[in-house]
């Protein structure tokens, strides 16, 4: 009676990423070529005791809300398996 | 002047906030962040630096979620004072206490060195012991320190005078590498609309004492010692 979904939490359009700029510097020293930029993000795997799917998203939107994501700076996204 | 100080598993500045509460003559305890309730007549409440939980998920958002912080939100929406330094600065953020948030610094790198500031008010209850534009010497040791609003939020705090601390040279000039993290407009602390909240990410409890190398930071103290010359 269990299922599973995942976040993914990822920084909004126009806030600065240095790490995505690091790792963007790194892949174009190791001569990985027709990289155009990279965002940083963040998922989580989630398992939850219910298999009603609209339950299970207001369940997480509500934990992206308080908790996972700062919506300041950060967007999410929800997929239920 | 009563003083509580949270303590979040993680946080290590607790001891130096509390030694430079009582050289001020505060009456300064340490509070778990666990608990409910705040003690009885508390008129400040300072949240210290440290890396609560680690950092994990971000900076101060564990902590920020702690039984402890709705007595805080409870005890800032009645006027009472909260100061959060360093990790506290992000808890407060976290917490929807202050607005905005603090990013990885500009050059991806930890910074820990001493840090002039300027004294952008000193009419307040943090600021009063020090001159208007004056420039202090303080330390800084963060690595998420670059503080970021949107544009209506900066353009709010510049307007009514929100700005608490610049980031600046030995000499006051501001800008350029004076600035060590990339925080917008050199802001190194913002105040709440009342001005009774205060967050800064550069660490005045450091620099109490001459053996370790200044007592800029004292100013900071001694005016909160003394708050009620500042009518709320």
């Amino acid at each position: 009676m269990t299922m599973k979904a995942r976040v993914t939490v990822t920084l909004k359009n126009g806030v600065l990423d240095p790490q995505g700029k690091a790792i963007e510097g790194a892949l174009k020293s190791l001569a990985i070529e027709g990289v155009n930029s990279v965002r940083q993000g963040k998922v989580f795997d989630v398992e939850l005791d219910t298999i009603d799917k609209s339950r299970a998203e207001s369940v997480l939107k509500d934990a992206c809300e308080k908790l996972l994501a700062n919506t300041v700076i950060e967007n999410y996204r929800i997929e239920v398996a | 002047m009563k003083a509580a100080v949270l303590l979040f598993p993680g946080l290590n500045r607790e001891g130096d906030v509390v030694r430079a509460l009582r050289q001020a003559g505060a009456d300064a305890s340490i509070v778990w962040h666990a608990d409910h309730e705040l003690p009885a007549g508390t008129d400040l409440v300072v949240v210290p630096g440290g890396f609560s939980y680690g950092d994990y998920l971000r900076c101060g958002a564990i902590a920020a979620r702690a039984n402890i912080m709705d007595a805080v939100r409870k005890h800032a929406a009645g006027g009472g004072l909260v100061l959060g330094i360093c990790n506290g600065f992000q808890i407060l953020c976290e917490s929807g206490l202050l607005p905005g948030v603090l990013m990885r610094n500009r050059d991806l790198k930890f910074v820990c060195k001493m840090q002039h500031l300027r004294v952008e008010r000193n009419d307040t209850v943090f600021s009063h012991r020090y001159g208007k534009g004056q420039i202090i010497k303080v330390c800084i040791a963060h690595g998420e320190g670059n503080y970021v609003a949107d544009q209506p939020t900066v353009e709010r705090l510049e307007g009514e005078g929100l700005v608490a601390f610049r980031y600046t040279d030995a000499d006051g000039n501001i800008g350029g590498a004076a600035n060590p993290n990339g925080s917008i407009n050199d802001i190194a602390g913002i105040y709440s609309a009342n001005r009774r909240v205060l967050g800064m990410m550069p660490h005045p409890e450091d620099l109490i004492d001459q053996l370790v190398g200044g007592t800029d930071g004292r100013g900071l103290f001694e005016s909160l010692a003394q708050f009620e010359k500042i009518a709320a």
